[in-house]
């Protein structure tokens, strides 16, 4: 098909898509609309489970088994893109040299790191109570360590990033989600049922299993987002091919 | 502790072991890794087995986290025991258990330095399917959905040094991520009208409304994601480029019970949500899915027999087939569906064993070109070359291979619904089971003409990046073994007499709108149909019968392909240049139309998008 | 809000969508295509957000507000952050397929990729 064909094909298709997706919206409820029965129970279930955020709540407590999956597809990627972005053996590794970066850089990127640092663990131990959780501050403790890459260079990163143990640490925070949830299997209860003491609302140890779980998961965000990272930056800095790049298999 | 306690275990047991694998699996050696993923395996199969029992006594639900519902409503994600879908779960777990068996000696070396990963990205494959497969909430079957998917698209492309799986798992990716977000689009249309996720909710509450534009479109939404993993045309495209390059193991999967998820998750969603009032009236599901199945297992057809590279042959062979179970599952009826399951039972023996076997020959001769190994793997005749012929014989239907039994019901069941419909099963298994036949004369005897290549533009199988890398070792025996265990499993479910009993009463349970509900709280309860309901025919004389013409006809295909060509005389060379032409004229242009090409996939997705909208719009 | 006016926040989320395909139809290039399947994405993101509002309603964190006080619908909120990791991870996943497709192929032109047709 040429590619004039394909976008008069699409055009037509998405013209199509669009009018009835119009049509569809106006049967739905007005925006802003106050009827959210969903919504309203799971409210109601946050309070009574002694959690202050309510996404946190759904999140690892009422639709845990939802981000049990969805660490599972992170733990996936990450594994896969060991797999994918592996060194072929045509391919060496080399250290690439120091590269020079302006004094103001180095002296931010020095201060800001801790601050991230801090302000990762801060969001990950408040996922809880405030916005935020083991997702958000994962992700900030992950770009954090980053800062050494942007204040100083490769090596400068490598030193502090321990990726092996990092590559333990990720698998072991999945494993550990999927442990807690047998905690309520144990006791009777159901799979992911939070059997722990809800504890006193809106304080760092109430919720029961949400705060546990939750730093599973800020474990497991940070250190696997840190590994993917790596791969692609060992594969975009450190790697150097041999390969002849032809194409082939075509006839 | 029950059955509904143990019902989550189905996905955490396998996640368990993707962790352990992932985290000490640099540590362990090959052996160990390869002795404990078969034990992790084994044990998921044993789980699965025992819940499949409980399943059968009557479907119950499993509200993880304990959020059981209050007054018919919940905060939590419920799962479902329902033979079927237990049943499904239990085939993914059966054939993981094939897969990790056959990849014992499969890579020479694990590419990664760390033999964990492999294993762990399978048990995450294991965890995905079973996972859509049993839930009942909308949502959850998104992620489980994506989960599946991304480990998928990871395990396709895992031999980078080859080019083409690249290609193949990134087309792959993008055209079933981008089919999962507009099924994902659906689901917050349904969202925003009923204000729940769960299935049965979701169904419970658009009785309130009548059916309108909104409906419709959050229906063909949802649809889009599972009729594209279903590889339904014109969602197909991506398919035989994935199939084709993935490593073999992982083929035994994705054909031999991935797509046929896409089938099963689509049922369940029209069952669960859209069967009831304010949703899709019957009639519109079944004469559009029927034409959609008909016209898939038609192209798919023709497609594989003008295969040369083997994977993709039996990737279209997929297709075809896959065609012919939506017909099946769209007569919605429980026939139907007890056939199509016994259907997708028998088919995932032959296709793993087919797909296994010809990962003998890449293994052996590193290459899966059917010209390229024409009469070289004549060493194998009597080990691989027989279990491919019946392979074949199998994929075509002949009794009593269980793939024959589930194309005689399914057939059965079609017939009744449009006398025409079972010539199209017969025309398909013919076609495909010609085709495998073909292949294996030519590879394993070199039988017939010697073949000559097309001028048009197609796909090679030779020059493949071999898998394994270690020429001149004899056939490692889990290579053999695997292949002759799937296809004596597929003979035994066309033979095990409880087994049709069993599925029908499960068809029966799957099509039962107020059994599944009262299963998940939304409904009152219900009297299970008992044990010894009416159940199917089982092998009949005209199902034995179109059986066995379907065969003679693959048979008759298969040898005018090989020595056709030789054939002297005036009528022959007539024939050939008819053929000839009528080869330029139909099948060129549709191969034009499989291009590979990331732009055209997208597109021909947005057409069916449109083109189901406007037929369902049409007949609502 | 009334009316068509209503309509907009789902009707961008439609658009969004669109947009994200047809840049897919039209890529030259699978960094771009990657990047245009998370703009359909975040179609999912906008409709799932706009679709759990409520009016005059606040974020549903109790930490410093009442726990009577009205909050739009959290659910909604949970999906979208859901659906945001998923995202990530896949993106990922597929640049890192990009990444080896451009060392092996010289080329991240999608319309260049032909040894899997027919």
């Amino acid at each position: 098909m040429s590619r004039s064909a394909r976008v008069r094909l699409f055009l037509g298709a998405a013209a199509a898509i669009a009018v009835f997706y119009v049509l569809a919206c106006t049967g739905l409820p007005h925006f802003g609309t106050a009827a959210h029965p969903y919504g309203d129970r799971a409210v109601a279930a946050t309070l009574r489970q002694h959690t202050a955020n309510t996404v946190s709540s759904i999140n690892f407590d009422q639709r845990a088994f939802d981000t049990l999956g969805e660490e599972s597809i992170l733990l996936g990627s990450v594994l896969g893109a060991t797999a994918l972005l592996r060194r072929t053996d045509d391919e060496q590794e080399f250290t690439p040299g120091q590269v020079r970066v302006l004094p103001s850089t180095r002296l931010f990127g020095t201060l800001l790191l801790p601050v991230a640092l801090l302000t990762g663990v801060y969001i990950v131990a408040h996922g809880q109570l405030s916005p935020g959780g083991g997702f958000q501050g994962g992700v900030v403790l992950a770009s954090a360590l980053h800062l050494a890459y942007v204040a100083a260079d490769y090596r400068s990163l490598k030193e502090i990033r321990p990726r092996e143990l990092l590559d333990g640490v990720d698998a072991v925070a999945a494993g550990a989600f999927t442990t807690l949830g047998l905690a309520g299997l144990i006791t009777g209860a159901a799979y992911l049922q939070n059997v722990l003491p809800l504890g006193t609302f809106n304080t760092l140890s109430s919720g029961g299993l949400v705060p546990v779980i939750n730093a599973a998961v800020g474990v497991e965000v940070a250190s696997g987002v840190i590994v993917l990272l790596a791969h692609f930056l060992d594969q975009a800095l450190a790697t150097r091919g041999e390969r002849t790049t032809t194409e082939r298999g075509s006839s | 502790m029950t059955a509904p306690d143990l019902l989550p275990l189905a996905v955490a047991v396998p996640l368990l072991g993707a962790a352990l694998f992932a985290a000490v699996g640099r540590l362990l050696p090959r052996r160990a890794c390869d002795v404990l993923v078969t034990v992790w395996a084994l044990a998921d199969v044993v789980l699965l087995a025992a819940l499949w029992r409980a399943a059968n006594r009557g479907p119950f639900a499993s509200w993880v986290g304990g959020w059981r519902p209050r007054n018919g409503e919940s905060v939590g994600i419920v799962l479902v025991g329902d033979p079927l879908g237990v049943g499904l779960a239990l085939l993914v777990s059966l054939l993981v258990l094939a897969a990790v068996v056959y990849a014992w000696r499969y890579f020479a070396e694990p590419p990664t330095r760390s033999p964990g990963t492999f294993p762990a990205l399978v048990l995450l494959f294991e965890a995905g399917m079973c996972g859509f497969a049993l839930t009942g909430d909308l949502f959850n079957a998104f992620v489980f959905f994506e989960l599946m998917g991304a480990v998928a698209y990871a395990l396709t492309g895992y031999r980078v040094e080859d080019p083409r799986p690249l290609q193949g798992a990134l087309t792959f990716g993008v055209v079933n991520s981008l089919a999962a977000y507009c099924s994902l689009m659906g689901i917050a249309l349904l969202y925003a009208r009923t204000g729940e996720l769960g299935m049965a909710q979701i169904g419970r509450h658009l009785a309130a409304h009548r059916t309108d534009t909104l409906t419709v479109t959050a229906f063909v939404l949802v649809l889009t994601g599972l009729l594209t993993k279903a590889a339904m045309v014109p969602f197909h495209l991506w398919l035989p480029d994935a199939h084709a390059v993935a490593p073999t193991p992982v083929c035994m999967l994705l054909s031999g019970v991935m797509v046929e998820l896409g089938v099963y998750g689509a049922a369940r969603v029209y069952w669960t949500v859209f069967a009831g009032p304010g949703g899709i009236p019957a009639g519109a599901v079944r004469g559009v899915l029927v034409a959609a199945g008909v016209l898939t297992a038609l192209l798919g057809a023709l497609m594989c027999w003008q295969q040369r590279h083997i994977k993709r042959m039996l990737a279209f062979s997929t297709i075809s087939h896959v065609g012919l179970f939506l017909v099946g599952t769209a007569l919605l009826d429980a026939h139907g569906a007890a056939a199509t399951a016994l259907y997708v039972l028998g088919h995932a023996g032959a296709k793993a064993a087919l797909f296994g076997l010809t990962g003998v020959l890449l293994d052996q001769y590193g290459s899966v070109d059917e010209h390229g190994l024409y009469g070289r793997a004549r060493e194998l005749r009597w080990s691989a070359g027989v279990m491919f012929a019946l392979g074949g014989l199998a994929v075509a239907g002949l009794p009593p291979f269980g793939a024959g039994l589930g194309k005689a019901l399914s057939e059965h069941a079609a017939g009744d619904f449009l006398g025409w419909l079972p010539a199209v099963f017969v025309v398909t298994s013919a076609v495909t089971g010609g085709a495998v036949l073909r292949t294996a004369a030519r590879v394993f005897a070199g039988a017939g003409a010697v073949p000559h290549d097309s001028h048009q533009a197609e796909t090679r199988g030779d020059d493949e990046e071999p898998e394994v890398r270690d020429p001149g070792r004899p056939v490692p025996r889990p290579m053999l073994a695997v292949p002759a265990a799937l296809l004596a499993a597929c003979l035994a479910s066309g033979v095990l007499p409880g087994l049709t009993a069993g599925l029908a009463r499960a068809g029966t349970l799957f099509t039962s709108r107020a059994d599944y509900f009262a299963a998940a709280g939304q409904g009152p309860p219900t009297a299970f149909p008992p044990l010894s309901a009416p159940s199917l025919a089982g092998w009949t004389g005209e199902g034995a019968l179109l059986g066995l013409v379907s065969t003679l006809v693959a048979l008759a295909l298969a040898a005018t392909a090989l020595w056709g060509p030789l054939l002297g005389g005036r009528g022959a060379r007539r024939l050939r240049d008819l053929a000839a032409t009528g080869s330029h004229r139909l099948v060129l242009p549709l191969r034009r139309l499989h291009s590979g090409r990331l732009g055209d996939n997208v597109a021909w997705l947005a057409t069916g998008v449109g083109v189901l909208l406007v037929v369902f719009t049409a007949l609502r | 809000m009334s009316g068509l006016f209503g309509l907009v926040p789902h009707l961008v989320a439609g658009w969004i969508l669109l947009v994200g395909m047809y840049g897919l139809v039209t890529s030259r290039n699978l960094v771009h295509a990657v990047g245009c399947l998370a703009v359909a994405q975040s179609a999912t993101y906008v409709l799932l957000l706009s679709v759990g509002f409520r009016r005059g309603g606040t974020a549903p964190v109790f930490s410093d507000a009442s726990p009577h006080s009205v909050v739009v619908d959290p659910v909604v909120q949970a999906l979208t952050l859901t659906d945001i990791v998923v995202g990530a991870t896949v993106t990922a996943l597929l640049l890192a397929l990009v990444m080896q497709l451009h060392k092996r192929h010289a080329t991240v032109d999608p319309d260049r990729l032909n040894s899997l047709r027919g």
